[in-house]
């Protein structure tokens, strides 16, 4: 099939960036999404001119390093998968696909479509661990029965790959999920308890530092999210939030 | 430089860890904290490291060419975690473990460092749960088991099918800690570029930092690598696209040796290549052989008609299709290890039965496990006289419970139902056994250089067990490493910090500058993709699944070619001092094209075939693995001697007091 | 008010809380209107009661008025906020795959609801504070009828009430629930509460418009 892209370029992160058109023929169906910018860039070094920054690594969905914004969504139209999941066949002959970068003050351009996540490694610094040394002389791991209900959501909450779409795909750039996501996995723990109370202050305290912007529930986090990441994390770190307060 | 001393402890297998604890010279808690360590790489080992030794005092730098520490492809993992925990109470125990692990590897890994393996795996699993690692549950609220290819017992513990992730998330979540604390500096989006020796003990690293361009010293007391496998060498592999041997080779021209860089782990469910655009494999877990059964035609004739795309597999009849697994093993049947099932899916498309376009895919078909379960789920259900459609509909949502995302992630990427058309697999580069050489200790043969996880060689011999890479990973990193690092510390104490103002650093830089300014000024014409897809195909059909003489002869000499052109030739855009992805592969693959042809010699030397090493010209009469016990039972160690194919070897003899070396037969 | 400044968390549940006392004022409010429709004594005895009631008049009304002011000087804030946390915008924005238009666009519904207030606070709560403390007229508990129905006999004014009950309703669509999204309240009773916020946004709003229209017509019908 024959495509049209139109992808954000920008030198670095001073530079003024802009959208620059690229017709691609011969796609196949059977390319992912970043197979397909692979040919483009083989085609633009072959060329002599700078292939398009993109960041991607483990090209099987669980890193979370790939990005993109594609028309408009992150991580492209199709659900619950990662841009390197994404395939080719769900596009047309003749489309026109446009390829930005994640936005967000909190997220600045490194370069072309490459952003700089370091704001979320701030999050999880803040708070995101339980704080137990590495010696191995904890007590048996079948020494703390957990309910496999619990152990379960918590699991759920800990399948957040930290790609940043739910950024992304918010019209506030707010970072309730991922913070939310991480806030929940120990919360939901009898391990993580006892700390619970200056995690999450500590962690939504760095989380306003870094310029995200607020939650008004407007649900486009949980749709987009690859791993589909639910609300129920927000509204539980809203409740763990408001009853760190009271606790003092 | 170093020799070849495995410094293994003496006395009885069962207490040489304990012995060598007790023995370990250690460093008071004020003085760790004029200490430096740097650690490269913060996948399971490098992050399990990283935060234990922070922990126990040291100032810790870490670094990764990702822009998290959580992102290193440990996290990719699927299956789960290996530990001698007997919760299932069926006779399972350290030297089980250890005698699984041996022999899995085909007799081919060092009996001292697996047992200590076996004996703190257990420690892991309370660790990780201590640290909330959500562990599948049973209703009664302890953890779950499951078992694993070619084991008697059930020992595998999983977190989903995210194993890796969950544990890499736990070892992250112990370095945040540390960070938060300041005993640990992450420089993320920095790539290690060379060791910097200082009267042969390795006391820094240069790194570039990806964003900038800018070339940076970094200094400590000892340096840790744990960067991985070299997968990549073969271009398409399940690793991520950046995982690289740049590291641990640098290392190894700074005098590290390199062992068994044959040694390869082909994994034979993984989904099949599409296409030239192709540019990495995905794996599918093991754990389908369970359930489903391996097939191409019978005849070539309808083989053809299948690539074709003139008749459906599903218009075959039973008899018209070669089970070839269960017809060559009967005894373990689809269940065969990982090397076997490889070879022989490789042996029947190579004559020409592959069944996808490009002939290199062998079917696995779950409809017998659907009819299988759905009767039994139709009886326990008490439907009576249930027609075919129900059988089917019972059968499939049954296996959809036990492997719906994996047959999810299938449909995304082939378009075609699992349910309804076999699944197309075909084996692909999975893990590398070979690595850096490291004495029981884990420290290389340049003195203060360590290696862990992958990145070594010590723990699987030829072959790989599955779920026993996060086992060792996390043992390299939080419970062997940061003691046995101590007892070469324990020395530094009184050494100060190390300036990176001195001409061995100066030195080092100037050579990592040198080697960047001639890749960017090559003025060629080609990418460096186009390089490594040639790397790759001379990799796979020539030291891949199975070699020979000839083959491996002509790799040498190709490869070789191949780098010459290469550093005439390539063409790489932009400028070094900005974010400059294609420089960043450029230096990769220019180390890959040395690898690879060590690579091909030490296969060529290996006249033998074992574990996941299988040479043409020694095999049984019906195509088994032909062990030579008598001449082969070494770890070959290379010393870099200004060109791959100058290296020399140097034998560590296995010495095997505790286990009695057997032929593997599945038969 | 710092912590409040500071915390994203917070403001969010400030919002939630002026926004639900707001949800309950209106049932109130919508519910003495109605009564305007089939009984004018009835409305009548009720409004002088709302309108001389001590309780009524110096506790709760400043505390609505509280509530209004904080609703919306935080809604603006956030707002703000809100934009600064995307400094370039996306040339190609497909919120309508993932999210209704509604929730992305409370601001505007917010701003007209807003506005509306400004009108009806001229229209009602100027004209009651003139009425009885500038002019210091005597209680007079048969007036509130008529004035009512005097309001909306103008067909611009209906008009207006009934636009601005439309995006109230819009409002509440997405309010009422996020409010208690934000509060930390969502299990498995959400789905069915949901449901409920949605009729509620429906049935308030358009309480009020059958109102405006019926004196509207039934004026004009006299």
């Amino acid at each position: 099939m024959n495509l049209v892209l139109k992808i954000w370029r920008q030198e670095n992160a001073e530079a003024k960036g802009k959208m620059v058109e690229y017709p691609m023929s011969n796609v196949e169906g059977d390319m992912s999404f970043l197979e397909m910018l692979d040919v483009l860039n083989e085609d633009l070094i072959n060329k002599g001119e700078e292939p398009v920054a993109f960041d991607h690594d483990c090209r099987e969905g669980i890193c979370g390093t790939c990005s993109l914004m594609i028309n408009g969504e992150p991580h492209g139209p199709d659900r619950l998968i990662t841009t390197c999941q994404l395939h080719m066949r769900k596009f047309n002959d003749g489309d026109t696909i446009v390829i930005e970068p994640f936005r967000a003050t909190a997220f600045p351009i490194i370069k072309d479509l490459v952003v700089d996540r370091d704001a979320f490694e701030r999050i999880q610094q803040a708070g995101g661990y339980i704080s137990v040394n590495t010696s191995g002389n904890t007590v048996d791991a079948n020494a703390i029965p957990i309910e496999k209900d619990k152990a379960d959501e918590a699991m759920d909450a800990a399948t957040c790959i930290g790609c940043g779409a739910c950024v992304a795909a918010c019209k506030n750039a707010s970072a309730m999920l991922f913070t939310s996501a991480k806030v929940s996995q120990f919360a939901l723990l009898p391990q993580g308890r006892v700390e619970a109370t200056d995690r999450v202050m500590n962690m939504v305290r760095q989380m306003d530092l870094e310029g995200f912007g607020n939650c008004t529930n407007t649900g486009a986090c949980e749709v987009e999210c690859p791993k589909g990441i639910s609300l129920e994390n927000i509204a539980r770190m809203n409740r763990e939030y408001m009853s760190a307060i009271v606790k003092g | 430089m170093g020799s070849l001393e495995s410094k293994i402890p003496s006395g009885p297998l069962a207490e040489k860890w304990t012995k060598h604890k007790n023995e370990i010279d250690l460093v008071n808690p004020a003085n760790k904290r004029n200490i430096d360590v740097i650690v490269v790489g913060t996948g399971l080992a490098g992050g399990a490291a990283a935060a234990t030794l922070a922990e126990l005092g040291y100032n810790v730098k870490t670094f990764c060419y990702q822009d998290s520490p959580r992102r290193a492809h440990s996290i990719s993992a699927q299956g789960g975690i290996n530990a001698s925990k007997n919760y299932q109470g069926d006779g399972d125990s350290d030297y089980r473990l250890f005698y699984d692990t041996v022999k899995g590897g085909d007799y081919r890994s060092r009996e001292a460092n697996v047992y200590r393996l076996a004996e703190v795996s257990g420690n892991i699993i309370d660790q990780c749960v201590a640290q909330g690692v959500p562990f599948a549950r049973e209703y009664g609220g302890l953890l779950d088991n499951r078992s694993f290819g070619g084991v008697l017992v059930s020992r595998t513990f999983y977190a989903k099918g995210q194993t890796g992730q969950q544990l890499l998330l736990g070892a992250y979540a112990a370095m945040n800690r540390q960070i938060n604390r300041g005993k640990i500096k992450s420089y993320t989006r920095h790539e290690m570029l060379d060791l910097v020796l200082i009267d042969g003990k390795a006391r820094g690293i240069i790194a570039r930092d990806l964003v900038t361009g800018e070339i940076e010293r970094h200094s400590g007391h000892a340096v840790v690598l744990a960067t991985g496998g070299y997968g990549n060498v073969f271009f398409l592999s399940t690793n991520a696209m950046g995982s690289n041997v740049t590291a641990a080779w640098r290392a190894h021209r700074r005098g590290a040796y390199f062992a068994n860089p044959c040694y390869t782990q082909i994994h034979p469910t993984c989904i099949p290549v599409s296409g030239d655009h192709q540019s990495k494999l995905t794996l599918m877990s093991e754990s389908l052989r369970n359930d489903g059964r391996i097939w191409v035609p019978k005849r070539l004739e309808d083989a053809q008609a299948i690539r074709e795309g003139k008749i459906r597999p599903t218009e075959l009849s039973g008899d018209e299709r070669d089970y070839f697994l269960e017809r060559r093993y009967p005894a373990f049947g689809n269940l065969v290890p990982r090397d076997v099932a490889s070879r022989a899916a490789k042996e029947r498309c190579d004559a020409g039965f592959g069944v996808n376009k490009t002939g290199e895919a062998v079917y696995l078909d779950f409809a017998a496990a659907i009819q299988r379960y759905g009767e039994e789920k139709a009886l326990t259900s008490g439907i009576k006289d249930p027609d075919k459609a129900t059988i089917t509909q019972l059968g499939e949502e049954v296996i959809e419970a036990k492997y719906g995302n994996l047959f999810q992630m299938y449909e995304k990427i082939i378009d075609e139902n699992p349910y309804k058309t076999p699944m197309m697999i075909y084996p692909a580069v999975h893990y590398t056994m070979g690595g850096l050489w490291v004495d029981y200790n884990l420290q290389t043969t340049i003195e203060g250089c360590y290696c862990a996880g992958e990145a070594n060689f010590s723990d699987h011999g030829a072959n790989r067990l599955g779920a026993s890479a996060l086992m060792q990973g996390l043992a390299d990193g939080y419970f062997v490493l940061p003691y046995t690092i101590g007892d070469y510390l324990s020395d530094d104490i009184r050494t100060g910090p190390i300036s990176t103002d001195s001409p061995e650093f100066e030195a080092t830089e100037k050579a990592v500058l040198e080697r960047i300014n001639k890749l960017m000024n090559s003025n060629g014409t080609r990418s460096v993709d186009y390089y490594h897809k040639k790397l790759g195909k001379i990799m796979w059909n020539k030291c891949g699944m199975s070699r020979n003489a000839e083959d491996l002869k002509s790799a040498i000499d190709e490869i070789a070619e191949l780098r010459k052109d290469f550093w005439e030739n390539v063409k790489i855009p932009g400028k070094e001092g900005q974010f400059n992805q294609e420089l960043e592969k450029a230096g990769r693959v220019a180390d890959f094209l040395e690898l690879g042809e060590l690579f091909a010699k030490d296969a060529l030397e290996r006249n033998e075939s074992c574990g996941g090493h299988f040479r043409e010209e020694y095999q049984t009469p019906e195509g088994e693995a032909l062990r030579d016990d008598e001449n082969f039972k070494y770890v070959a160690a290379w010393e870099f001697k200004g060109e791959p194919s100058e290296a020399v070897m140097h034998k560590e003899e296995l010495v095997f007091e505790n286990i009695e070396l057997k032929t593997r037969s599945y038969k | 008010m710092g912590a409040l400044i500071k915390s994203s968390i917070l403001r969010k549940v400030v919002m939630a809380l002026s926004g639900l006392f707001l949800v309950l004022f209106l049932a109130l409010h919508v519910t003495i209107n109605f009564t305007s429709v089939f009984s004018p004594d009835l409305f009548n005895e009720l409004s002088h009661f709302m309108g001389y009631n001590p309780v009524v008049q110096f506790l709760m009304q400043p505390i609505l008025i509280l509530g209004v002011i904080l609703h919306f000087v935080l809604g603006i804030v956030l707002e703000i906020q809100n934009s600064r946390a995307r400094s370039v915008n996306y040339v190609k924005f497909k919120g309508g795959a993932n999210s209704p238009w509604v929730s992305r666009n409370m601001i505007i519904s917010g701003l007209v609801v807003l506005a509306f207030l400004g009108l009806h606070f001229y229209d009602f709560w100027i004209h009651e504070i003139t009425f009885k403390y500038v002019e210091s007229n005597p209680e007079d508990p048969t007036r509130y009828y008529e004035e009512t129905v005097q309001k909306f006999i103008p067909m611009w004014r209906t008009v207006i009430y009934v636009i601005a009950f439309f995006l109230l309703g819009m409002h509440l669509w997405h309010g009422f629930s996020s409010s208690l999204q934000s509060m930390g309240w969502n299990n498995k009773y959400t789905a069915s509460v949901k449901a409920f916020t949605k009729l509620y946004a429906l049935i308030v709003p358009a309480g009020f418009i059958i109102i405006a229209l019926y004196h509207h017509f039934n004026h004009l019908s006299q």
